[in-house]
């Protein structure tokens, strides 16, 4: 089982017909934007929240690469055809991983990321709490 | 000749250091005052030593010695003075002597002029700064030695990423680590007053300036930081919670939530142990910082456990300094009484919650920032991006802006609501009213109609403290804090409407095309190529009409450096005082249109505007306690000048 991770690194790394298409020019859509401006809109939500990548730590929406470029041209036109933003992010997601998506699925590997600030949250409360309940006594003479 | 001489005075730095540890803490035992007395020229010498170490680094760059390998790898003999000085710290080893540096002529400076403390204390501070500067002296002789000579000098450097070749980012990280060391001498107060159980309020009024210099410098370097991401990377964006980014936003929580933590233990002495704990964090994450950036983790993990010396080093660093200060914390704790006490209605009570609420935000920062770089070391890559950090992150923000607008209001130990009852209510009718009508009027997203809401009602907030005092008459310190609270206010204010009303146009057009952009068109009358010093670009020249009028021309480039050959988008920025028009030329499509890409930006600009208001009143508030300070001291002197006349009088009228 150790050739697992390995294999998995591999297919990663395999560079994917988008990206493959570095010396062709963009594609229509990649610095283009849609007629519709209802579906621009939700074009650019979710390209702000999809990863370039080719780059680091840029969003497909920020990004001059061209692996960025074929991204957005994907988006765009899968919009266009009628497909839920939540749909694109799925076939994205399962085409190159969770790693292109930067909102965070709750699941086996991610759950921390989710109950420690509600963690956070309980105890910020509690120290507040503390605070509350303990009354200062003026009364007393050792001030 | 000029290398090997910095190298001597570095090792006798680093030599100086050790003195100083020794004079420091030895110095503590009984009968160790000899050697105490050599706690504070130790430190003035070692930080002119390490100054000159710098400057013989300083000027191996403006003389461009190919021998030495930092400046072949990082210079270039083409380059302006300029960048050719700031190259001398635009690497990893120069910046850690830089920082070094900075560390040394604080503890120099804090060895020369600090006398409030208890000698004892004073000694344990020397020590501890001494024990932290020996590490990094460490890291640099052992591991980046910024001297190192090359056996063949090459014929030309290699140049400085002309990414790299920006004033604004020649500046920005000096800016950054300036304010890191700050945080360093606030730790080793801490660790001081821990060592001699002296967390008394003496104790945060000596260290507050240092703690306010270095909020004011990370914040300075976080707003510029974000406006260089904002005008060098050419789509507009202003913050992208990179891990880089989080790296420098973490250490300004912490030391946000030491600044006033301190401000309670100095009026009050209150929040005693909060205050040291905060001192720790607050240097750690410094610590996590440079190892973020430093270690080479974040470009991936898996080529940092290949090549792991540098970043096990300040790994080990961190764990040496935090695990060693959590562990005097530890058995100094029950020591540390809680302090005065105060009820929740107070303004202690209103610090708490901003100390509270910066402390989480801090965590999630942390948690979200760490966490990718966790996973990725098994092979299991997620990305934790805007979505993640911009709800989680408000979930305390929002409740601790709440506190902010009513904090400043409330009095120190107890107050009542009956007295604060006016203000609160037109607060809180002002954000509700916002709320509504921002809701019914644009219908805007969830974040960015609270944060117009919560701009409004801090801005309001923030200046009624001011109500029915004396302005000619308010200290510096208190202006300080109603700029900063109000520059909290436009900071918040730019950024939610930047999200919530921007336009964005990505377009192809031939010249003579006119493209409408929110209330502004622009038409592009011609494309031709220009050059530079080291450089040749292809200009656009657009010109502008607002709301029908003509204002402006704008020439966004697309450059090419050639050494390194490195493609870059120089965009053209319009500012209006309410936003800004941003423009950016891309390629050639290959029908012979070009691509331009606009966005009009409503209020961005008010962003940095409140980050140098904030700034501004760090400084106003840094002016205010110094020169406090100084007037107490020449006060003190001129009381004991006069005892001494009349202990002299009484002598000589006696004999």
């Amino acid at each position: 089982m150790r050739a697992l991770p390995a294999l998995i690194a591999l297919a990663l790394a395999i560079p994917a017909p988008l990206a493959a298409q570095d010396s062709l020019p963009p594609a229509p859509y990649a610095y283009n934007q849609l007629e519709d401006p209802e579906l621009e809109e939700q074009a650019r939500e979710l390209m702000l929240t999809l990863r370039c990548l080719k780059c680091q730590s840029q969003s497909i929406a920020d990004s001059d690469a061209p692996m960025a470029g074929d991204m957005r041209h994907q988006v765009r036109t899968r919009l266009a055809a009628g497909e839920t933003p939540d749909e694109i992010r799925t076939w994205l997601v399962e085409r190159y991983g969770d790693y292109v998506s930067y909102e965070p699925r709750v699941t086996a590997s991610t759950w921390p990321l989710f109950v420690i600030p509600v963690v956070l949250l309980l105890i910020a409360g509690l120290i507040i709490r503390g605070r509350l309940t303990r009354k200062v006594q003026p009364q007393e003479g050792a001030e | 000749m000029i290398a090997e001489f910095g190298l001597v005075a570095l090792w006798f730095a680093a030599a100086l250091a050790g003195l100083q540890l020794f004079a420091g803490f030895l110095g503590l035992r009984e009968g160790g005052e000899g050697i105490a007395v050599l706690a504070r020229p130790a430190a003035l010498v070692q930080a002119l030593l390490c100054g000159l170490s710098f400057l013989m680094l300083l000027w191996l760059f403006a003389r461009t010695d190919l021998s030495v390998a930092l400046v072949a790898n990082n210079s270039h003999s083409a380059k302006p003075m300029i960048f050719k000085l700031s190259g001398a710290w635009g690497n990893h080893e120069g910046s850690m002597l830089l920082w070094v540096t900075v560390m040394a002529l604080a503890g120099g400076l804090i060895a020369f002029i600090e006398r409030r403390l208890p000698e004892r204390t004073m000694l344990a501070t020397l020590g501890a700064q001494a024990f932290v500067a020996l590490g990094f002296y460490a890291f640099l002789l052992f591991a980046s030695n910024p001297f190192e000579r090359l056996a063949v000098a090459p014929a030309e450097g290699n140049g400085l990423n002309p990414l790299l070749q920006d004033i604004g980012l020649a500046f920005h990280p000096p800016t950054l680590y300036f304010g890191y060391v700050g945080l360093s001498v606030a730790f080793s107060f801490v660790v001081g007053a821990l060592l001699t159980r002296q967390v008394t309020p003496e104790f945060a009024r000596v260290m507050r300036p240092w703690v306010l210099g270095a909020w004011v410098l990370l914040t300075l370097g976080i707003a510029a930081g974000s406006y260089w991401a904002y005008y060098e990377l050419g789509w507009g964006g202003w913050w992208f919670w990179d891990p880089v980014e989080n790296a420098s936003l973490m250490p300004w929580l912490a030391a946000t939530a030491l600044l006033h933590s301190v401000s309670v233990l100095a009026a009050r002495d209150a929040l005693r142990a909060w205050t040291v704990m905060l001192g720790v964090i607050a240097f750690s994450m410094s610590m996590v910082g440079t190892f973020l950036v430093r270690s080479g983790i974040l470009t991936s993990v898996h080529a940092f456990a290949v090549d792991p010396e540098r970043g096990s080093f300040i790994l080990a660093l961190l764990a040496l300094n935090i695990g060693g200060a959590l562990a005097i914390f530890a058995t100094r704790a029950s020591t540390v009484a809680e302090g005065e006490r105060f009820s929740i209605l107070s303004r202690e009570g209103g610090l708490v919650i901003n100390n509270v609420a910066l402390s989480a935000i801090l965590g999630i920062v942390l948690l979200g920032t760490l966490y990718p770089l966790l996973t990725e070391a098994f092979d299991v890559r997620v990305s934790v991006g805007p979505p993640y950090f911009n709800p989680v992150g408000a979930i305390f923000l929002f409740p601790m802006l709440l506190a902010l607008a009513i904090g400043p209001l409330l009095r120190w130990r107890q107050d009542s609501f009956a007295r604060i009852r006016r203000p609160v209510i037109a607060l809180a009718v002002t954000g509700v009213v916002a709320v509504i009508a921002l809701w019914a009027i644009t219908g805007i997203g969830i974040l960015p109609l609270l944060g117009l809401a919560l701009a409004l009602m801090v801005a309001i907030g923030s200046v009624l403290p001011l109500r029915g005092r004396s302005l000619r008459r308010l200290p510096l310190s208190v202006w300080g804090m109603v700029i900063a609270h109000l520059g909290v206010a436009v900071t918040l204010f730019g950024m939610a409407s930047d999200t919530a009303f921007q336009k964005e146009r990505l377009v192809a057009v031939n010249v003579g095309d006119v493209v409408e952009v929110g209330p502004w068109s622009a038409q592009l009358e011609a494309v031709s190529p220009v050059a530079g010093p080291n450089w040749t670009a292809i200009e656009a020249r657009l010109s502008l009409r607002y709301e029908g009028t003509e204002v402006a021309m704008a020439n966004p480039q697309a450059r090419s450096f050639w050494s390194p050959p490195t493609e870059t988008s120089e965009v053209a920025l319009t500012t209006r005082w309410n936003g800004q028009l941003y423009t950016a030329l891309g390629n050639q499509a290959e029908d012979g249109r070009w691509q331009l890409r606009l966005w009009w930006k409503p209020f961005v600009t008010w962003i940095w505007y409140g980050g140098l208001l904030i700034g501004l009143g760090g400084v106003l508030a840094l002016l205010g306690r110094v020169s406090g300070d100084i007037r107490r001291r020449v006060a003190d002197r001129k009381i004991a000048d006069r005892r001494a006349d009349e202990a002299e009088l009484a002598a000589e009228t006696a004999s």
